[in-house]
C-alpha cells in the first residue's frame, strides 16, 4: 500500500514545534484522503449548486451570474455625514448601503437621553426621528439600491422609518428591498445591545415578520447573525452551531404564531464572520447551508424549495485585526475576504485597516472595498462554483463541523431550547470561556498574531484617524429639540398611546410603530413606551 | 501618639455615622486581620443589627432576592448593609465577584452598603472573616445586615450560624436532590424559599417540601414558613419580609434572640481562643526548620506522626 | 496571609462589547486578584460608588464605544468628589493614541491598547498597587489642613517622579 509506505516514512520526519489546529482548536492532519470520506456519496452530500442540500452554493451559476453584493458598512456623525460617505462609496462602486448606527440609536435612547452623552454619533450615525432618515437616504434611490441595517432592538422604528422615506421619494414599500438585523437571540448570547426580555422581542420579531409577508415582501426581516457571537470569542463551531440553532428559533416562533413556514422562511437571512483560519471558515459556509437545507426540509417540512437557502452576509473578523502594524490588517483581511468569496456568500464587507483605533477613514474604506474587487476582477476565484469541494480536507472538515454542531443542537434542547439556555447564561459561559481560552493560547504562543506575539516591532504606528467632532452630539440635539418644538404633539402622544394599547394587547405593532415615526415620534419615545409594558432585560451574567 | 489617638476617635466616630469609604477600608483591615485592635474599638457599638442569612445553590436568585427585599426594607427608612460572599478559585486565591450585578438598583441607595466578598484560604477561615466584616456594618449602625452565601459546604453552614434568621432559597429544579439537602442546608433554614416561582414544577416542589417538614414546627416551635417567590417580577416579598420579621418577634418573645446571641458569643470565644493558641503554636512550638528535619526522618520511616505529634503535644500541655 | 488586590473591572456607557472586559477580569482572577465585575452599561456614578463600598485598589474601564473622553474623565471627577482618588484608574479599549495621552494627563494612570497581553496588565496592576499602598493615609482619615498639604506636596512629587520613570519606556507594548 502506498499509504502504508508513505505513513512510516512520516515517522522518520521531525515535525515543527508548532500547534496543528484550526483557530478553533479542531487538529489537523497532516495529510487528507478518499479514506477520510468513506461513506462519501456526492449527490447525497453535496449535490449541485442550486440544488438540495445547497453545500455548493445556493444559486444554480453562483457568481457566474452575478457577483456577491460588495457592501460596506457604514454610518458616522450626523446623518448628513454619513449620506455624503454613501455617495462617496457608491460613487467607488458599492453595490449595497449597510447603515451603521451609533450607540444610542442601537439602544432606542434618543440623543438627549443622560445615558447617550458622549456616545452621540460616535460609532455610528445618530437617528433620532423620521427627520433624520430623510436626511440619510437624500438623494439616493431606494428602488435602486438595497439597504441593510445594523439594528436589533428597535429595528421594527427604523424599518418603520424607512418604509416612510420610501412613501416620500413615491417608492412603494413592496418593492424595497434590503435586510434589517432584528436578531434579539445573538444580543442576549453575545452582542449584549437589549431592551426587553427575551419573550418580548420574540413578539416584536414574529409581528415583523408577520407584516414583512404582506407589505414588504422583499425585505429580510432578520439576520441570523453569527457575527458578533464570533466576535465575542466564540470558536467557528459554536458560531456555526449556535447561529442555526438561533435560526430555527425564529423558525418556531413564526409558526407558533401561526405563519406558514414558508411564508417567512424564504426571508430569513444569515450573517457570518470570516475569521484567521482559511479552511475552517470555508467548510463552516459549507456546513451551515447543508444544515439549513436539512433541517428545513425533514424537520420543520418547508415545501417551497427558498425555504432551504441559507443565504449570507458576511463580515471579515474585527476582532483579528490589531492595532500593531495596522497595515497587514490590510492582508488578513484580503484572505479574510477570499474564504468568504470561496465559501460561497451573498454580500460581503470587508474591515479597514484601521479600525482598531477608530471609525475608519475614507482612504481606508476604498482599500477594503478595492480587497474585494480585487478578488472579483483579478484572482479568478469567481469563474467556477465552489472549487474547494471535492478537497479531501475541506470535505472532512465540513463534516466534522457539521456533526459537531449537530451535538451542541442536542445539548440546546436538553437545556430546553435557546431562550431557556440564554436564561441559564449557557452560551455566554461558553463563549466567554473560547473567548479566554484563546487570549491564553496567544499569550502562550500557541496561537499567533503578526506583530502581536511576533514579528513584534517598537515603532509606533503613523496612523491618520477619523475624529468624529463634540459638536456633532450638541448639533444632533438641537435638530432633536427643533423637531419636537416644531411637530404636532397632540398627535404624537395619540399615536403613542395606540402604541401602547397594541402592546398591551396582541395587535401587531408595525402598523402602530408607522404611525408614530409619521408624526415624527422620536426612536426613545417609541421604545421607552414599549419598555414601559414590556419591562427591561438584565443579563444573567456568569463567567 | 496622641494624635493618633485622636485619628483614631475620627475614623470611629465616621465609621458609627455609617461614612461608606470609612466603613470599607475598616473592613478591609478587618478583613486581613492588619490591626487586630480594631474589631475590639468596634464591639461596644455593636449588637443591634438583626443578621439575615441567605443561602442556597449557585443561580437560586439569591442576590436578585436581596436586592428586591431590600427595597421593600428600605421604605421604613432602614439602613442594610449586604455581604455576598462568592466562591474564590481553589487554584489562585482570586476571585470573580459578581453579586453587585443583580443589585444595582441598591447601589446607589444612600442607607445601603454593599461588600463583596471572596472566600479566601484557610487562616481565619472566611466564617470567621464574615463575622468580622459583619461586626463592622453593624457598628456602621445598620438595621439589617445580610449575608449572602452559597450553601454547598460547611463553611456555609457555620456563616449561617452568625445569623439571626436564615433563609434558605430553592429554585425548583433542586427537587431532584432534596434528600441530600435536607441533611444539611434545610437543616439551618428558618424560612424557605422556593424562588423562580414563575417555573415549572414550583408548586409540586412546594408541596413536597411542605410534606417533608409537616413534623418539623412541633420540634422548634416555630411555625416554618415555606414561600414561594418570584424575584425577578418581583412577587412574594412583602411575604417574605413578614415572615422575617415574624420570625424575629417569635426569638424575641420567647429570649431566643438573647440566648442564640450568647451562644454565638460562646462559640466565638472558643475560636478566638482557639485560633490564639493554633497560631501561636505554629510560630513558637514548633519550628519550620525542626519540623522539616522530624519530616525527613518520618519519610525514611525512621520516625512516626502519633510519636511525634504525641511528643509536641505534651510539651505544649505539660510544660516542664 | 497577603492582602488581596481588589479591582474593578467596569463597563460604563452603552457599548455591549465586554469580551475584553470578561477576559482581563478572569485573568485577573487566575493572577489571585478579587475581581468585582460590574456588568455592562452601567453609569459612572454606580461604578465610583462601588469601587468606594468595595475598596478597591484599582478601577479598570474598557469602553469601545468611543465615549472615552467623556466616560474616563467623569470617573475622575466622581472619585475627586468623594476624596478617593488615591484609586488607580486604568483603562482598555479602541482609544486613539492623541486621545490616551490627554486622558493620562488628566490622570488616567495607565491605558491599555488592544492586543495587550493581559500578563503585563497583571505585573501593571501588582506594581502599582505595591506602590498606592505603600504611600501614607490613604486618604482614610481626613487629614487637618496642614497634613493634607503636606500629603499632596508628597503625591504631586511621587507622580512626577513616576512619570520620569516611565519615559524612556516610552515604546508602545
Ligand atoms: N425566572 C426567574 N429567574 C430568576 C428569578 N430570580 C432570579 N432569577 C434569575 O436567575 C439568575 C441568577 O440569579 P442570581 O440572583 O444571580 O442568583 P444567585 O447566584 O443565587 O445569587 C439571574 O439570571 C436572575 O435574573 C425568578 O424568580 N424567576
Ligand atoms: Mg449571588
Amino acid at each position: 500500500m502506498k499509504k502504508d509506505i508513505w505513513k512510516e516514512k512520516t515517522k522518520t520526519c521531525n515535525e515543527r514545534d508548532a500547534t496543528f489546529t484550526t483557530v478553533s482548536g479542531i487538529p489537523v492532519k497532516v495529510l487528507y484522503t478518499p479514506d477520510d470520506l468513506s461513506d462519501f456519496s456526492y449527490d447525497h452530500d453535496l449535490g449541485y449548486p442550486g440544488e438540495f442540500p445547497f453545500v455548493r452554493g445556493v444559486y444554480t451559476n453562483m457568481y457566474r451570474g452575478r457577483l456577491w453584493t460588495m457592501r460596506q458598512f457604514s454610518g458616522f456623525g450626523t446623518a448628513k455625514d454619513t449620506n455624503k460617505r454613501y455617495k462617496y462609496l457608491l460613487k467607488h462602486g458599492q453595490t449595497g448601503l449597510s447603515v451603521a448606527f451609533d450607540f444610542p440609536t442601537l439602544y432606542g435612547r434618543d440623543s438627549d437621553d443622560p445615558f447617550s452623552r458622549g456616545e452621540v454619533g460616535k460609532c455610528g450615525v445618530a437617528i433620532d426621528t423620521l427627520r433624520d432618515m430623510e436626511i440619510l437616504f437624500s438623494g439616493i434611490p431606494l428602488d435602486q439600491i438595497s439597504t441593510s441595517m445594523t439594528i436589533n432592538p428597535p429595528a421594527a422604528m427604523l424599518l418603520a422609518m424607512y418604509i416612510v422615506v420610501g412613501e416620500k421619494q413615491g417608492v412603494p414599500s413592496n418593492i424595497l428591498t434590503g435586510t434589517i438585523q432584528n436578531d434579539m437571540l445573538k444580543e442576549y448570547q453575545a452582542q449584549k445591545t437589549w431592551i426587553y426580555p427575551p419573550k418580548q422581542s420574540m413578539r416584536i420579531i414574529t409581528d415583523i415578520m408577520a407584516y414583512c409577508s404582506e407589505h414588504v415582501p422583499k425585505w429580510n426581516t432578520i439576520s441570523i447573525s453569527g457575527y458578533h457571537i464570533r466576535e465575542a470569542g466564540s470558536t467557528a463551531l459554536q458560531e456555526l452551531a449556535f447561529t442555526l440553532k438561533n435560526g430555527f428559533c425564529y423558525v418556531e416562533h413564526g409558526m407558533k404564531a401561526g405563519l406558514s413556514v414558508d411564508a417567512f422562511a424564504p426571508r430569513l437571512s444569515f450573517f457570518f464572520n470570516s475569521h484567521l483560519d482559511f479552511f475552517e471558515e470555508v467548510a463552516k459556509y459549507r456546513a451551515a447551508r447543508r444544515i439549513w437545507a436539512r433541517l428545513m426540509q425533514d424537520k420543520y417540512n418547508a415545501q417551497n424549495p427558498r425555504s432551504y437557502l441559507l443565504r449570507f452576509h458576511t463580515q471579515t473578523a474585527g476582532c483579528t485585526l490589531t492595532a500593531q502594524q495596522p497595515e497587514n490588517n490590510i492582508m488578513r483581511t484580503a484572505y479574510q475576504a477570499l474564504a468568504a468569496v470561496l465559501g460561497g456568500t451573498q454580500s460581503l464587507h470587508t474591515n479597514s485597516m484601521d479600525e482598531t483605533y477608530a471609525l475608519p477613514t475614507e482612504n481606508a474604506v476604498k482599500i477594503a472595498l478595492r480587497t474585494q474587487q480585487l478578488i472579483a476582477y483579478e484572482t479568478g476565484v469567481v469563474n467556477t462554483i465552489d472549487p474547494l469541494g471535492g478537497s479531501y480536507f475541506v470535505e472532512e472538515l465540513t463534516n466534522e463541523l457539521e456533526r459537531g454542531a449537530y451535538k451542541y443542537f442536542e445539548r440546546i434542547d436538553k437545556l430546553g431550547g435557546v431562550i431557556k439556555a440564554i436564561e441559564k447564561g449557557f452560551f455566554q459561559k461558553e463563549i466567554s470561556r473560547s473567548a479566554y481560552e484563546y487570549q491564553r493560547k496567544l499569550e502562550r504562543k500557541e496561537k499567533f498574531q503578526v506583530g502581536v506575539n511576533i514579528f513584534e516591532e517598537d515603532e509606533q504606528p503613523k496612523i491618520e484617524i477619523l475624529k468624529i467632532p463634540r459638536a456633532v452630539e450638541t448639533a444632533q440635539i438641537r435638530q432633536l429639540k427643533k423637531i419636537k418644538r416644531e411637530r404636532n404633539g397632540r398627535k404624537v402622544r395619540e399615536a403613542l398611546k395606540e402604541l401602547r394599547r397594541a402592546a398591551e394587547g396582541g395587535e401587531n405593532l408595525m402598523p402602530k410603530i408607522i404611525a408614530c415615526v409619521r408624526v415624527y415620534a422620536t426612536l426613545g419615545e417609541m421604545c421607552g413606551t414599549l419598555k414601559e409594558v414590556f419591562g427591561e432585560y438584565h443579563e444573567p451574567i456568569i463567567f | 501618639m496622641r494624635n493618633r489617638r485622636c485619628a483614631v476617635d475620627k475614623r470611629l466616630r465616621q465609621l458609627i455615622r455609617g461614612d461608606k469609604r470609612v466603613i470599607a477600608q475598616t473592613i478591609t483591615t478587618v478583613e486581613n486581620a492588619t490591626d487586630p485592635k480594631v474589631l475590639e474599638q468596634i464591639f461596644p457599638h455593636t449588637g443591634k443589627a438583626y443578621h439575615i442569612g441567605i443561602t442556597g445553590p449557585p443561580g437560586a436568585g439569591k442576590s436578585t432576592l436581596v436586592n428586591v427585599l431590600c427595597q421593600h426594607l428600605l421604605t421604613d427608612g432602614k439602613k442594610i448593609g449586604i455581604i455576598a460572599v462568592d466562591p474564590t478559585s481553589p487554584f489562585s486565591g482570586g476571585a470573580l465577584l459578581g453579586d453587585r450585578v443583580r443589585m444595582t438598583d441598591l447601589s446607589l441607595h444612600k442607607d445601603v452598603y454593599i461588600r463583596s466578598m471572596g472566600s479566601r484560604g484557610s487562616l481565619g477561615g472566611l466564617a470567621q472573616k464574615t463575622k468580622d466584616v459583619a461586626l463592622v456594618l453593624d457598628a456602621a449602625g445598620m438595621d439589617y445586615v445580610f449575608i449572602e452565601t452559597i450553601g454547598v459546604g460547611q463553611v456555609e453552614l457555620d456563616i449561617a450560624q452568625v445569623c439571626d434568621t436564615t433563609v434558605v432559597v430553592l429554585v425548583p429544579e433542586s427537587g431532584d436532590s432534596i434528600q441530600a439537602m435536607k441533611a444539611g442546608l434545610l437543616e439551618i433554614a428558618d424560612i424557605l424559599v422556593v424562588n423562580k416561582g414563575d417555573r415549572e414544577g414550583s408548586d409540586r416542589f412546594m408541596l413536597e417540601l411542605k410534606f417533608a417538614f409537616e413534623l418539623r414546627e412541633q420540634v422548634t416551635g416555630w411555625d416554618f414558613p415555606i414561600l414561594k417567590t418570584i424575584a425577578t417580577k418581583p412577587e412574594g416579598i412583602p411575604e417574605l419580609g413578614a415572615a422575617i420579621a415574624a420570625h424575629r418577634s417569635y426569638l424575641e418573645g420567647c429570649g431566643m434572640l438573647e440566648k442564640a446571641r450568647k451562644i454565638k458569643l460562646k462559640r466565638r470565644i472558643h475560636e478566638l481562643i482557639e485560633n490564639r493558641i493554633s497560631s501561636h503554636l505554629r510560630e513558637h512550638m514548633i519550628g519550620e526548620h525542626e519540623l522539616d528535619t522530624m519530616l525527613d526522618k518520618m519519610y525514611r520511616r525512621k520516625l512516626n506522626p502519633f510519636r511525634v505529634a504525641a511528643r509536641i503535644a505534651d510539651r505544649i500541655i505539660r510544660p516542664q | 496571609m497577603a492582602r488581596k488586590i481588589r479591582v474593578l473591572v467596569g463597563k460604563p456607557g452603552l457599548d455591549g462589547h465586554d469580551r475584553g472586559a470578561k477576559v482581563v477580569a478572569a485573568a485577573l482572577r487566575d493572577a489571585g486578584m478579587e475581581v468585582i465585575y460590574t456588568g455592562l452599561h452601567q453609569t459612572c456614578e454606580s461604578i465610583v460608588e462601588a469601587a468606594i463600598q468595595e475598596d478597591v485598589d484599582v478601577i479598570g474601564l474598557s469602553i469601545l464605544s468611543g465615549a472615552h473622553m467623556t466616560l474616563f474623565p467623569k470617573v475622575l471627577n466622581l472619585l475627586k468628589k468623594r476624596h478617593a482618588s488615591d484609586i488607580v484608574v486604568i483603562g482598555g479599549g479602541i482609544i486613539p493614541q492623541a486621545d490616551m495621552k490627554k486622558l493620562e494627563k488628566k490622570g488616567v494612570k495607565k491605558l491599555f491598547g488592544p492586543g495587550t497581553p493581559t500578563s503585563e496588565i497583571i505585573t501593571w496592576i501588582q506594581e502599582a498597587t505595591v506602590k498606592k499602598r505603600s504611600r501614607p493615609k490613604r486618604g482614610t482619615v481626613k487629614p487637618t489642613k496642614k497634613l493634607r498639604q503636606k500629603a499632596a506636596v508628597k503625591r504631586r512629587s511621587g507622580k512626577k517622579s513616576a512619570r520620569q520613570k516611565k519615559k524612556p519606556k516610552h515604546k508602545k507594548k
